[in-house]
C-alpha cells in the first residue's frame, strides 16, 4: 500500500464515526489549548522581562559586593565579628560590610576587570523642572550601557562631561512637561544637602524619558559626571574615610567576554573576599520563580493530554474491534502487518494533529483578545507587555509533543489490529 | 473480455504442472482435552484450470482446508505445495505478495465495506498492492463490466441486492487477475436464481480465462457443475470423483 493510500484510508477510517472521533478531538483540544496557553504565557512574560532586563543594566558589568553578609536568607551561619571590617547600616537595621578605598583597588587588580566604579549613592532632597514645583525623586546611576525601553529622546553618554538625566515618564507633566517629546533638551534641577545642612542646586539636561516599567524605572537616572557632582556636593563636611565607603561597586569587563570569561572574573573577585553578579544573576530568581510557576501550570495541561490520550486508545481499540473483519480481510488479501500498524497508529497521529491545531489555533485567539482586553485595562500601566506569545516554534514543539503522545496511544490498538490472524478475522461474528 | 490474462499459457501450465496440493495435511485446535482434530491426513493435487468442489457436511473441515490452501493459516503437520514449491518456506512478504496477486476471495459473507463506493470495495487488493490510483479505477471498472455491475460502480455497497453484493465480491477477486480463486460457500446467503447468476460468472472465468476455481460447499447442484469433487468427513478425504 502507498503511503497516500495510508494516509487516506487512515483519514477515511477516522471519519467513519464522526461522534467518537469528536468527542477525542475535543479531549485533546482541552490539552492542547491548556498547554499553548500556559507557554503562551511562559513566553510572553519572559520576553518582557527580557526587555525589562535591558532597563536594568548592561551585560559587561559585575555588581560587586563585599562577601561576608549576613542579609538575605542564604547565609549559612552567623560570620565572625571582625573589627577590621567596616560595616554600614541599611533601612531595616541589616548591618553589611561596605566596600572602601583599598577594596576598590583590590577589584580593578583582577585580571578581566577593565574598570571600576564605586556606587556613589546620592540621595536628592527633590528634583524640579520649568514650572518650580518640586517633587521627591530618586537617582540612580547608569549602569554601564543600559539598553533602556525610552519613549523619548536617546540613552545616556557615560563618558560625557556634561550633566545628562533620563527621567520616567510619570514626572513629564508633572515637571511642567507638555509631553516626552517636549521635555528632552530641557534642563532640569537636583537639590543636594551636605553634612553641614547646606542645600546646593545642580542643574543636568534631559536627553531621554523613559518608559514605564515592571522593574527599574520609576526614579531618574543620571551620567557618571552628573552623580559625581552631586556625590561632592552631598558628601561636603564629611570625613575622607567616610567619604570612601561604598555600598557595592561596578566592575566593567570586556563586553566580548564568554560566560567562562565572565565566571573566572567572578572566581577571582570571590577568592578575594567578594561576591559579584551580573544583572542577569540578580534578576535569575524572579525568573526562575516565573518558570516555577509556568511549570504548574504545564503539568496541568500535560494531566489533560494524559486524561485525552487514554481517549484515544479508547477510541481505536472500539475501531479497531469494529473493524475487526475488514483488517482480516486486508490480512488475507496480502496487506502485511507493518502497513496495518501503521494505518492505525496514523489515525492516532491525525486525531492528535486536528486536536492540537484546534487547541493552538484557539488559543492564539484567546490570547489576541486578552491581550488587547488586558492592556487597555488591567495591565495598562505596563506599555509593551504582551501577556501571551506564540512563537512558531513553541506552538511548533506543543503540536509534536501532542502528535507524539496520540501516537504512542495509537499503538496499543495498532499492534493489537496488526497481529490480528486473518482467519479468526473472518470466522469472527 | 479483455482480462489480461493469457489463457493459453495458463492452458499449457495445466498439463503439467499441480498449481496447489496438500500433502499429509493435519490440523488440529486446542491443547490437551480440548484438542480436536479439524483435518486429519489430507491429501490432493490440484492442476491449473480445474474447478474443484470441496464438499462435507458443516463442521466436517472444509472452511478449515481452504483457509490452509490459500495460505492463510499453517497446517499443524504436513506441506502445501504452490506450484511445486512448499508454502511452508515461504516468507512473510512473499506470503503477502502470493495471497494478493495470484489468489482471489469469495465469502459467504461478503466482507464488503458498506459505506464505501462499490468500486473503492472492488479496487481494495489494487490498493494494497500499491497500483497507482487512474490504473485502478480503470481496472476496476474493467473488471465491474465483467460482472454486469458498471451501472452501481459509485453507489454504496450497502445499497445493493444481495445477488450484487456477491458480484462486487467477484469482481474484487478478480481485480488482481488472480490464477486461483478460492470460494466458501459463494451461494450460500442466495436465492437459488441469483445464486445460479453467480455461479454462472464464476464458471465463465474458468472457462475462458482458465482460472482454478476452489469452492466450498454444500449445495449439490453447484458441485455437479465442478469438474471435481472432494468430499470431507469429520476431516478426513473421503472421496476424490471427476
Ligand atoms: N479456531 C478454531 N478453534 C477451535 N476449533 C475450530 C476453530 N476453527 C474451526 N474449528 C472447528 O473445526 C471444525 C471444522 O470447522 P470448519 O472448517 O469451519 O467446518 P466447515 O467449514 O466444514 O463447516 C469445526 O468443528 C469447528 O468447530
Ligand atoms: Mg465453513
Amino acid at each position: 500500500m502507498r503511503l497516500i493510500d495510508i494516509l487516506t484510508t487512515a483519514s477515511t477510517n477516522m471519519l467513519r464515526s464522526k461522534l467518537r472521533t469528536s468527542l477525542t478531538i475535543i479531549a485533546i483540544f482541552v490539552g492542547a489549548l491548556t498547554l499553548t496557553l500556559t507557554n503562551g504565557i511562559g513566553a510572553g512574560i519572559s520576553s518582557y522581562v527580557d526587555r525589562q532586563l535591558g532597563n536594568l543594566g548592561a551585560n559587561d558589568v559585575l555588581i560587586v559586593q563585599v562577601a561576608d553578609q549576613n542579609t538575605g536568607i542564604s547565609s549559612d551561619a552567623p560570620k565572625a565579628y571582625d573589627p577590621n571590617r567596616k560595616t554600614t547600616t541599611s533601612g531595616a537595621g541589616f548591618s553589611r560590610a561596605v566596600l572602601t578605598q583599598a577594596d576598590i583597588t583590590k577589584i580593578a587588580a583582577q585580571p578581566g576587570v577593565i574598570k571600576v566604579q564605586p556606587e556613589q549613592s546620592v540621595s536628592p532632597d527633590y528634583i524640579a523642572g520649568p514650572n518650580g514645583s518640586k517633587y521627591q525623586v530618586t537617582v540612580s546611576q547608569n549602569i554601564g550601557a543600559a539598553h533602556l525601553d525610552l519613549a523619548a529622546g536617546n540613552n545616556i553618554n557615560d563618558a560625557s562631561t556634561q550633566n545628562q538625566i533620563i527621567i520616567p515618564v510619570s514626572y513629564v507633566s508633572s515637571l511642567g512637561f507638555a509631553d516626552a517629546g517636549a521635555a528632552v533638551g530641557k534642563p532640569v534641577t537636583l537639590a543636594v544637602t551636605d553634612a553641614f545642612g547646606l542645600t546646593t542646586l545642580h542643574t543636568g539636561t534631559i536627553v531621554g524619558v523613559q518608559q514605564k516599567g515592571l522593574i527599574g524605572g520609576g526614579g531618574v537616572i543620571i551620567n557618571t559626571s552628573f552623580n559625581n557632582e552631586l556625590y561632592n556636593a552631598q558628601t561636603v563636611g564629611l570625613p575622607i574615610a567616610t567619604k570612601q565607603q561604598y555600598a557595592y561597586a561596578l566592575a566593567y569587563f570586556d563586553p566580548a567576554a564568554t560566560t567562562s570569561q565572565v565566571d573566572a572574573i567572578k572566581a577571582g573577585l570571590k577568592s578575594d573576599g567578594f561576591t559579584a553578579q551580573t544583572v542577569q544573576d540578580t534578576i535569575g530568581v524572579f525568573k526562575s520563580v516565573i518558570s516555577g510557576i509556568i511549570g504548574v501550570l504545564d503539568a496541568f495541561g500535560i494531566i489533560a493530554l494524559l486524561a485525552a490520550s487514554f481517549g484515544i486508545v479508547n477510541t481505536l481499540l472500539m475501531s479497531v474491534q469494529e473493524r475487526t473483519k475488514e483488517i482480516g480481510l486486508m490480512k488475507a488479501m496480502g496487506m502485511n502487518s507493518r502497513r496495518v500498524f501503521m494505518l492505525f497508529s496514523l489515525e492516532a497521529v491525525m486525531i492528535g494533529f486536528w486536536g492540537s491545531l484546534i487547541g493552538v489555533v484557539v488559543a492564539e485567539i484567546i490570547g489576541h483578545l486578552a491581550d488587547s482586553i488586558v492592556s487597555k485595562g488591567l495591565l495598562s500601566g505596563l506599555p509593551g507587555l504582551q501577556l501571551l506569545a506564540f512563537p512558531a516554534a513553541n506552538v511548533a514543539k506543543v503540536m509534536l509533543l501532542i502528535m507524539g503522545i496520540a501516537f504512542l496511544a495509537g499503538t496499543l490498538p495498532a499492534w493489537r489490529a496488526a497481529r490480528q490472524n486473518p482467519i479468526d478475522a473472518l470466522r469472527y461474528e | 473480455m479483455t482480462i489480461t490474462t493469457d489463457s493459453a499459457k495458463v492452458k499449457a501450465m495445466a498439463a503439467t504442472t499441480n498449481i496447489i496440493a496438500s500433502e499429509r495435511v493435519t490440523k488440529t485446535y486446542g491443547k490437551g482435552e480440548n484438542r480436536f482434530t479439524a483435518l486429519d491426513n489430507v491429501s490432493f493435487k490440484v492442476k491449473a484450470g480445474e474447478s474443484v468442489a470441496i464438499i462435507g457436511k458443516s463442521g466436517s473441515g472444509k472452511s478449515t482446508l481452504m483457509h490452509l490452501l490459500a495460505l492463510m493459516d499453517k497446517p499443524t503437520s504436513g506441506t502445501i505445495m504452490i506450484e511445486g514449491n512448499d508454502a511452508g518456506q515461504l516468507s512473510g512478504s512473499k506470503l503477502d505478495k502470493l495471497r494478493n496477486q495470484t489468489f482471489g476471495f469469495v465469502f459467504q459473507q461478503f466482507f464488503l465495506n458498506g459505506n464505501a463506493s462499490v468500486l473503492e470495495n472492488v479496487i481494495l487488493p489494487l490498493k494494497i498492492a500499491g497500483v497507482g490510483s487512474r490504473a485502478r479505477k480503470q481496472r476496476g471498472m474493467e473488471v465491474l463490466r465483467d460482472v454486469e455491475l458498471e451501472d452501481k460502480a459509485k453507489n454504496k455497497a450497502n445499497d445493493l441486492s444481495g445477488g450484487q453484493k456477491q458480484r462486487a465480491v467477484i469482481a474484487r477477486a478478480l481485480v488482481n487477475d488472480p490464477q486461483i480463486i478460492f470460494a466458501d460457500e459463494p451461494t450460500g446467503n442466495l436465492d437459488s436464481a441469483t445464486g445460479k447468476k453467480v455461479e454462472d460468472i464464476l464458471f465463465k472465468l474458468n472457462q475462458e480465462k482458465g482460472i482454478t476455481l476452489i469452492i466450498v460447499t454444500h449445495d449439490e447442484d453447484l458441485a455437479k457443475r465442478c469438474s471435481r469433487r472432494i468430499q470431507i468427513k469429520d476431516g478426513k478425504l473421503v472421496g476424490d470423483k471427476r
